[in-house]
């Protein structure tokens, strides 16, 4: 790898820029492929940047067999994202266990007395609320989203954007109860038994937790398990 | 979706940092990555291993079973400047050697980094 590439991958990975690097098994040529645009030896094998563009779409790294060789393409798309509604006790861990996973994680929460630099430091805070903050973080199915207020006040807003869009993965923190009456009132809203069946709530896997961080645990292990459902049978 | 689909990439997993931080302090440098895997691999598509010339190496390309390989033709490479494909698993002639535990093979990019 030249030094160059190496250096304009860090720059573009550090400003959340898709990018894919692709690599000639054969000799080692490779050109940096953005969705438009390419930077490197093989920038102007229309071949080459079809296989990395494809790649970038399907969010798939892996070895392509071209007319210009076998053309490895190593996408680096930006991490995933988790968003958390609320920024009480169990988001701290949850949001430090996350980062660790490799997720992107943003906490909203309009109560700046839950939603500070000291409970949560380092971590981007949005303080709008979780209507307003949902729809401007736009979750993609790359996002993942929970909401862990116990307040429908701030909940309830943030699931009906949170439902009608790709994230991969809703959960709702509340017991069996808790989420048989949110249950009714998406429903009095308008929302659809699937849209409803997307919530996982209870959230978390069943693993009898107890702690704020053992609670982290499960929500986290049933994200994961969301994410690579072949994987989890 | 072990074959590279979406993953969590960690921050532990992200070894170009300390690829960028070797180079400036003026370290050779090898980059050895996962480009296919077949059956029960440790580790998917995209996995990284960097390997400095003093022998310190970040990173992971399978559970631990190949690394020592892997660091050896990652100097080799550093040593040439050659890239080069190499493969891991069961029918590896050398498979009771160093080949993975878990019965999956992997195929890796072992590259300079210039």
């Amino acid at each position: 790898m030249k030094r160059a590439i190496l250096d304009r991958l860090q720059k573009d990975r550090a400003s959340k820029r898709p990018v894919a690097l692709a690599t000639r098994l054969a000799d080692g040529a490779e050109t940096i492929v953005y969705p438009e645009g390419a930077f490197g030896d093989l920038e102007r094998d229309a071949v080459v940047l079809a296989a990395a563009r494809r790649g970038l779409a399907e969010d798939r790294s892996g070895v392509h067999q071209t007319a210009s060789g076998e053309i490895f393409v190593h996408v680096y798309n930006p991490a995933l994202r988790l968003i958390i509604v609320g920024a009480v006790h169990i988001a701290q861990p949850l949001a430090r266990m996350a980062a660790i996973a490799g997720y992107d994680v943003t906490i909203v929460d309009p109560r700046q007395s839950f939603a500070n630099d000291e409970r949560f430091p380092g971590v981007p805070l949005v303080d709008d609320w979780p209507d307003d903050a949902l729809a401007a973080l736009k979750p993609d199915r790359r996002t993942a989203v929970v909401t862990l207020t116990h307040d429908p006040k701030l909940d309830d807003p943030a699931l009906a954007v949170a439902l009608r869009s790709d994230a991969f993965y809703v959960g709702a923190l509340g017991s069996r109860k808790t989420h048989g009456k949110r249950v009714e009132r998406l429903t009095e809203q308008g929302f659809g038994t699937a849209e409803i069946g997307r919530i996982h709530g209870p959230v978390g896997l069943s693993l009898g937790a107890v702690t704020p961080a053992e609670i982290a645990v499960s929500i986290l292990a049933q994200i994961t398990q969301v994410l690579h459902p072949k994987d989890a049978a | 979706m072990a074959q590279g689909n979406v993953t969590a990439a960690s921050s532990d997993d992200d070894v170009l940092p300390q690829v960028g931080a070797w180079r400036e302090a003026g370290m050779k440098v090898a980059l050895a990555t996962v480009v296919s895997t077949w059956g029960s691999s440790p580790r998917p598509v995209g996995s990284q291993l960097a390997v400095e010339d003093g022998g310190r190496f970040v990173g992971s390309v399978s559970g631990g079973c190949i690394e020592g390989a892997v660091v050896h033709e990652a100097l080799e490479a550093i040593k040439d400047g050659k890239p080069r494909v190499i493969k891991f698993g069961v029918t590896d002639e050398m498979a009771w050697e160093v080949g993975l535990a878990c019965g999956g093979q992997i195929q890796l990019l072992v590259e300079r980094v210039d």
